[in-house]
């Protein structure tokens, strides 16, 4: 992966000074050095302001997410506050939106806890000339306000490939559970089509039930307890949330002899897994950097705010350290939307390389 | 001069039968909602009988059970603790961080930790309540509020991961003794002194007297300001010890931790037969109203009814709890009156 | 006798104003609203002082618009706490309405009668709560936890996890567009006119006087003509009406809902009449207090919010604010009390 991202960083070079080249020759405007050392007439302005308005101020993987925005734009001179409410509603954050109007910011990058609640608010913010990028969970507004949503990785490809992991563990058969988050979150409702959808290739693999646990331990544990009562033959969970997955693997940690007959995976995070991969409990899960999608989106909020980024299919723009981005078409279900990479799977083999 | 006996005491001879026999009735009622339940999901799923089911009906109304015993203390004397599901989650969380940076910490200070936590909060509870004499409700729901204030301003969007946490102390959350889990064991406990102290003591007796009518309490002499509280010291440290066993149950902590409690709490001791203007009522009835409103839930789900039933169910039984303590009530005042009458006639 | 003297819990606070004439609560009410109007003064500063932006329409605008359905049900709870009585299903109602309003829509009603069946739902909640706190005579604090979860509950059934949208848009804006040619929020402007209508009632109507006659003395106000049971459920119908018309205020503003739009917010609520001087035990309070407490939280939530400080220190400045409108006028009695005794036993 590191030498990747090397390789990556000299064919950014490279495209820069061409483009930099060509555009010296076309107008012979002034170009600006970013301290990266990319230097191009396409990068970001400096000292703008970008607001990340996160699901909520506490969640450990959206805390993660907001230092990578902080992050970039560190990296180009520009600020990010952080703001939103305690709970998970889209009440909470609309105040953190008027506050980015009332403080003129250059973008927002939010990650929705509802699709549509939030539109009106973003669609005024749009209207006063701010760029309106999500992540993470992304919200539906049709062109009211446009956006471009910075997906983790390609949603269908979450789907599916949590399905394929679970399945080849247990032999493509025997019945299955979902334990999911809050059971309006667009993200989980996304990929849970998707890992039904993918489903149908198992014809002996049965999705029993879906639980949610709304990303709070006690109410996952409880919801958990339910599923393995009512369904005593379970033979696998896909847990797609953090929250879910290390409290259901704490639960079958300490009650190993569940393990002979039931496997667990989802997408968590390698630093609350570390110690159920080790002894065992849980042997490959996914997830990807949320580090890096942060970084993304500040990026791809910066690039908006200044003209370098622009929502059309197919065009480019610079991400840092992470290299060139482009955006793809939109969908029947999304609109723009920019996609950080493939999921990582963690395994024995992996898991200490990671400290997030 | 006219001997004054405190109103704890009065109902003596004739009545007191009436009323234990009614009250038992109702913590036997409890019992027997609670195998009726058992008995019917049992027929649908046979797996709800398995010794890991139960264990499961016993861990997931363990820590209500335990801040229902703190509650019912002070409802009992005609407050109430809207406070407690804050102190569960900051309790556990101090434990949590202290555990992470200091790994060798013992096991048992941990929990002394916690229950040091909610007995502070406990009492900053009880002395506004007691000595600015302002309504529990209000300094309950106050606290409430700042608590978890301060629980979000400590963690700061961090997460205390399994790995920080001993297994010494996440064994509490899960190991059994002849099949009864820990954690169901220590609730019990604490249930069996309580109950046993709310029946012996005196100063546990005062505690009804308060609740019964708080006037006449005082002009018996009996200290209200001081046992009073007392029962908001207790309620807290339950909570923070409420606090630590989540920790171990569940080996991570964040913000939501013990979010929502309150409500369960109170409803479980409504349904468990204690009052809510105070006066009656006992802790083993409010745990097994725990145990009957968890019983339910994970009832529910076994039979594989929605879940999404659960909430709908919980009220209309706390609705009949209290239209049916309503109901006793009044015929325990009907079965008084006749028996004061009775006795005026001695 | 001990010389224990009481500091006794709480109890109805008859006596404080039977010791007072008729002019005096006038002029210790005053005290209050104008701390109120003090502090109002000093959130503004306080916003401005640190967002240069901070008083301009567009953020009163907001203001407006944040609060609006908050302070909507703020109004109906204060009549329901004038006659001592407390309603905590405010907001699994407004819920319950928006889930109804948006189910029925869902499956192809129209707008308009799907609203009014959202209202009708209000009625039937509030009644179900007033029937059961005034004829059957259950507590109305257990009663609305119990509706409180059976409200949550049926809206849980009907439409989780769905999330119902694409309601008119010409609805829709009138929840985020100010009313023409003014920077006033839709929801703000009809707070501000139920409030007018509910401190009319309140304070300059024979109905008026009756419910503070019920909060202060219920059993004198039976006696002397008032009709204290039919009063009590038109008052829980109404609160349940008003907070049906809020949830579908919410709806519309927020374009969608789900089953748990507005959970949690009751606390809200009540700390915010609590705050404005309405007394929990009743027959205390102003309406005009609780729009100056609706004014205050508004300003400071925004202020705070756009200073960017962390949302949990909003959790411990309402909490503070809800203890501090406690403590200050409970605090002087208790330094009397205090000074009494001390000078009791020189």
């Amino acid at each position: 992966m590191h030498t990747a991202r090397t390789v990556r960083r000299k064919v950014t070079l490279a495209l820069a000074v061409t483009l930099v080249g060509a555009v010296v020759a076309a107008c012979s405007s002034s170009t600006t050095t970013s301290p990266t050392g990319s230097a191009t007439a396409t990068s970001a302005k400096k000292g703008l302001t970008v607001y990340f308005i996160p699901k909520d101020t506490q969640n450990p993987y959206e805390v993660i997410a907001d230092k990578g925005g902080q992050r970039a734009l560190q990296e180009l001179g520009g600020k990010v506050v952080v703001s939103s409410g305690t709970q998970d509603t889209a009440a909470a954050q609309i105040p953190s939106i008027q506050a980015a109007i009332q403080a003129h910011a250059d973008a927002i990058v939010i990650a929705g806890n509802d699709p549509s609640a939030l539109c009106p608010s973003l669609n005024q913010a749009a209207t006063a000339g701010i760029k309106i990028v999500a992540f993470d969970s992304d919200i539906s507004c049709g062109s009211s306000p446009v956006h471009l949503f910075i997906n983790q990785a390609n949603t269908e490809q979450i789907g599916t490939s949590e399905v394929d992991l679970l399945a080849k563990a247990i032999g493509s058969k025997g019945e299955i559970a979902i334990l999911s988050a809050a059971a309006s979150a667009t993200n989980q409702n996304a990929w849970i089509g998707y890992m039904k959808q993918q489903l149908k290739k198992y014809p002996n693999m049965k999705l029993v039930s879906t639980v949610y646990g709304n990303d709070d331990p006690a109410t996952s544990l409880t919801v958990l307890q339910g599923l393995l009562s009512a369904y005593p033959n379970l033979r696998g969970i896909i847990s797609p949330t953090t929250v879910g997955i290390s409290t259901a693997a704490q639960y079958l940690d300490t009650h190993k002899s569940l393990l002979s007959t039931l496997t667990l995976t989802g997408l968590g995070l390698p630093s609350q897994m570390k110690s159920y991969v080790h002894d065992g409990t849980v042997k490959q899960f996914e997830l990807w950097n949320p580090d890096n999608l942060g970084y993304l989106a500040g990026y791809a909020a910066a690039g908006l705010a200044s003209g370098s980024a622009s929502l059309q299919t197919g065009s480019k723009f610079d991400a840092g350290k992470l290299g060139s981005y482009t955006v793809l078409a939109p969908s029947a279900t999304t609109g723009p939307s920019v996609v950080l990479g493939p999921p990582t799977v963690f395994d024995i083999s992996n898991i200490d390389k990671f400290n997030f | 001069m006219s001997v004054i006996t405190a109103p704890a005491a009065a109902p003596t001879e004739l009545p007191v039968s009436r009323l234990e026999s009614l009250l038992r009735a109702r913590e036997l009622g409890i019992a027997l909602a609670i195998l009726l339940v058992f008995g019917l999901t049992t027929l649908n799923n046979h797996a709800f009988a398995r010794v890991a089911s139960i264990q499961q009906l016993l861990i997931g109304a363990a820590l209500i059970a335990l801040l229902g015993v703190g509650e019912t203390l002070v409802i009992v004397t005609r407050n109430v603790d809207l406070s407690v599901g804050s102190i569960v989650g900051l309790s556990a969380y101090i434990v949590g961080d202290l555990f992470k940076y200091h790994h060798n910490m013992p096991v048992v200070l941990g929990f002394v930790v916690a229950i040091a936590v909610g007995a502070a909060i406990g009492a900053i509870n009880g002395f506004v309540t007691t000595v600015a004499r302002v309504p529990s409700l209000v300094v309950t729901l106050a606290m409430l509020y700042v608590v978890r204030g301060v629980d979000g301003l400590i963690v700061n969007g961090k997460t205390i991961d399994p790995g920080s946490i001993p297994k010494a102390f996440t064994a509490v959350g899960y190991r059994t003794l002849f099949g009864i889990p820990w954690l169901a064991i220590i609730v019990a406990v604490v249930v069996a002194t309580a109950g046993y102290a709310m029946r012996s003591f005196r100063s546990s007796r005062d505690l009804y007297g308060i609740g019964s009518n708080p006037d006449a309490a005082v002009l018996a002499g009996i200290p209200a300001g001081r046992r009073v509280f007392t029962a908001f010291l207790i309620s807290g440290s339950l909570a923070g010890l409420a606090g630590a066993l989540f920790l171990a149950l569940h080996a991570q902590i964040d913000v939501s931790g013990g979010t929502g409690y309150e409500l369960a709490v109170v409803a479980a001791v409504v349904v468990g037969g204690v009052a809510i203007f105070g006066g009656s009522g006992t802790v083993l009835g409010a745990a097994l109203g725990a145990v009957l409103l968890n019983t339910i839930n994970q009832a529910l789900v076994a039979s594989r009814i929605s879940a999404f039933w659960n909430g709908a169910i919980a009220g209309g039984l706390l609705l009949a709890a209290i239209a049916f303590d309503r109901w006793l009530s009044l015929r325990v005042a009907r079965s008084l009156q006749s028996a004061e009458g009775a006795h005026r006639d001695l | 006798m001990t010389s224990d003297l009481p500091t006794m819990t709480p109890v109805k606070h008859s006596h404080s104003v039977v010791e007072n004439g008729n002019g005096a609560p006038w002029r210790a009410l005053l005290r209050w609203e104008s701390a109120l109007v003090v502090v109002l003064i000093g959130a503004l500063v306080f916003g401005s002082s640190e967002s240069p932006n901070f008083l301009n329409p567009t953020n009163f605008f907001y203001i407006g618009m944040n609060m609006g359905e908050v302070a909507i049900m703020a109004l109906p709870l204060t009549l329901v706490i004038m006659t001592g009585e407390i309603d905590l299903s405010v907001a699994s109602m407004l819920g319950l309405s928006g889930t109804v309003m948006g189910y029925l829509f869902s499956n192809g009603w129209s707008i308009w009668l799907a609203m009014a069946a959202a209202l009708v739902v209000g009625v039937l909640g509030g009644a179900l709560n007033g029937v059961l706190v005034a004829k059957v005579g259950l507590p109305s604090i257990a009663v609305t936890i119990g509706t409180l979860a059976l409200f949550r509950g049926i809206a849980e059934i009907l439409l989780a996890p769905r999330t119902v949208t694409g309601f008119p848009s010409s609805l829709t804006t009138i929840g985020v567009v100010p009313i023409q040619g003014t920077q006033i929020a839709y929801s703000a402007a009809i707070f501000l006119g139920l409030a007018v209508v509910a401190g009319i009632v309140l304070h300059a109507t024979p109905l008026g006087r009756a419910l503070v006659a019920i909060g202060l003395q219920p059993e004198a106000a039976q006696f002397s003509g008032i009709r204290v049971n039919r009063i009590k459920i038109w008052l829980f119908v109404l609160s349940g009406v008003v907070c049906a018309f809020a949830g579908i205020l919410l709806t519309l503003k927020n374009a969608s809902v789900s089953y748990d739009a507005g959970t949690g917010l009751e606390l809200n609520v009540v700390a915010i009449v609590l705050f404005g001087g309405v007394s929990i035990f009743g027959g205390r309070g102003t309406v005009i207090g609780v729009v100056l407490a609706v004014a205050i939280v508004g300003a400071l939530q925004q202020a705070l919010t756009q200073m960017n400080v962390q949302p949990e220190v909003q959790n411990i400045v309402i909490g503070v604010l809800l203890l501090i409108s406690v403590v200050i006028p409970n605090g002087g009695e208790a330094i009397r009390r205090i000074r009494d005794r001390a000078r009791r036993h020189a």
